[in-house]
């Protein structure tokens, strides 16, 4: 399932910054399409802190991470970005045509002729718990994601965790699974209300197993487990007979395939000059807490800042021939008129 | 102030001098402590800056809020005296506290 598509502008991260940048690329009649590894716009502000307030955006003496989000994506609403969410830009290159070619996990591919990398922190990527020997087993017998149910079908499935995640998976795999095994630290979930009730009535009805404690190594060969070793609150060490294990810990931002890419690197952060915030590579911007300049502060400000320059400077490599006016959105009719309120 | 003792997962010990109202990471980071990272900078948003209290302390450094328990299950190898050093703030009361710190933070 490969799909080819032309644009302008390909966005590397659906942060608050890379959400702003197709603001001031709208304004200058460049259109975007975005793409993120995360299944919601957001970024860290979305995935780590939806709920904590943020007190240093101009103009908003207090809002969440959600409420920022929110309000950028209403900001940015008369644009019509394309979003192209659950996908890892894997690959970039230069075609001979000047524009370049940028590829996802998930086979999508762009033929664009600007690229602004808005990656932030890096590409969230589920924990790996520390337990011996994992990676052995990894995409073979232990996932981090579900992709296809099927492949869980008649398995003995493990799942560890306690958030919604893992008691999705649970209730979700359940009815095709051998047997569900779901396994948390401790006897209180942070999953939504009613996902815990469905799974309680589940272990009830003994259609589910449920205990409590933790994994500390992996039994098999091959690529396959056969068992999960696991120590109980009590320090007693059991194992569980399973052939499937989901570990469900949350995500850490890696900088991941962004180091493939031939930029200059100062620290793992793509170094950008601070007229256009572009790289070391003509045509691919960087802005927001992926770049490095003298003096850059990691704030959702600065990233607002660099993706403004960087729109002038963009929109003259999408549009050649055409003069770039400063206007004011409080006054020009044709800026208003982009942003449907004219 | 109150004088703080973190042991690295090697048993190097990290003697603090710490300012009340500071949290126990913000001393851990600011000295350079190893393995205790603080990915999210100290709002109870990762579970990067996990320790275990010394059992001796643990009724002085008190229980973990609902949020802190809900991050601790992002960390690994938990244990009953585990906290999040982010959520432990310094006073008099915790002159002398000894936290160790675990050997990855997942
Ligand atoms: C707990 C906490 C509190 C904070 N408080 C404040 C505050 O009060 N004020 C402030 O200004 N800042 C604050 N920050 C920092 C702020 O959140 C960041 O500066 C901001 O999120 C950076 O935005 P960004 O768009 O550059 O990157 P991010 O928000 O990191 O977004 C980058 C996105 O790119 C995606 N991505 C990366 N690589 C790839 C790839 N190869 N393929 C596909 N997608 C990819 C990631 O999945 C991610 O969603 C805080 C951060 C944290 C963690």
């Amino acid at each position: 399932m490969s799909e080819t598509i032309e644009t302008d502008v390909v966005i590397v991260g659906a942060g608050p910054v890379g959400l702003f940048a197709v603001f001031e690329l709208g304004l200058l009649d460049v259109r975007c399409h975005l793409i993120d590894i995360l299944d919601k716009p957001g970024g860290q502000c979305a995935e780590l802190y939806p709920e904590k307030p943020i007190y240093d955006i101009p103009g908003f003496p207090i809002i969440t991470g959600q409420g920022l989000t929110d309000n950028l994506l209403a900001q940015i609403k008369p644009f019509s970005p394309t979003f192209h969410l659950g996908e890892m830009v894997v690959s970039l290159e230069r075609l001979e045509d000047g524009r370049f070619r940028v590829q996802t996990d998930a086979e999508t591919v762009f033929l664009t002729k600007v690229i602004v990398i808005a990656a932030g922190g890096g590409s969230f990527q589920p924990k790996r718990p520390p337990v011996p020997g994992i990676e052995a087993f990894e995409g073979r017998s232990v996932f981090y994601s579900v992709r296809k149910m099927d492949a869980f079908r008649d398995h003995d499935i493990l799942i560890v965790g306690g958030g919604d995640s893992a008691l999705d998976w649970t209730l979700n795999l359940q009815p095709i699974a051998r047997s569900v095994t779901l396994m948390h630290r401790r006897d209180a979930f942070r999953a939504a209300p009613d996902s815990v009730n469905k799974m309680r009535a589940l272990a009830e009805e003994g259609k589910l197993n449920l205990v409590f404690g933790q994994v500390t190594g992996l039994k098999g060969g091959d690529g396959l487990i056969e068992a999960v070793e696991i120590i109980d609150n009590d320090d007693k060490t059991h194992h569980l007979p399973a052939t499937r294990l989901l570990p469900f810990f949350g995500l850490t931002m890696k900088l991941g395939p962004i180091a493939d890419w031939g930029l200059n690197l100062h620290e793992n952060l793509i170094t950008v000059d601070t007229e256009k915030f572009q790289t070391s590579e003509p045509g691919i911007f960087s802005i927001g807490d992926i770049n490095w300049y003298p003096g850059k502060l990691k704030l959702i400000l600065s990233g607002f800042h660099e993706a403004a320059l960087m729109a002038q400077a963009a929109s003259r490599i999408v549009f050649p021939d055409k003069k770039v006016l400063f206007q004011y959105t409080t006054s020009s009719t044709s800026l208003q008129k982009k942003l449907g309120v004219a | 102030m109150a004088k703080i003792t973190y042991i690295a997962f090697d048993g190097t010990e990290y003697v603090v001098e710490a300012k009340d109202g500071s949290t126990v990471m913000e001393n851990a980071v600011r000295n350079a402590v190893p393995g205790i990272e603080a990915e999210c900078g100290g709002a109870c948003a990762c579970a990067t800056c996990h320790v275990y209290v010394d059992p001796a302390w643990v009724e002085a450094t008190g229980e973990p809020e609902p949020m802190e328990e809900d991050m601790l299950d992002f960390a690994h190898d938990v244990q009953p005296t585990s906290r999040l050093s982010c959520q432990i703030r310094v006073s008099p009361a915790l002159d002398g506290l000894v936290v160790r710190v675990p050997e990855s933070q997942g």
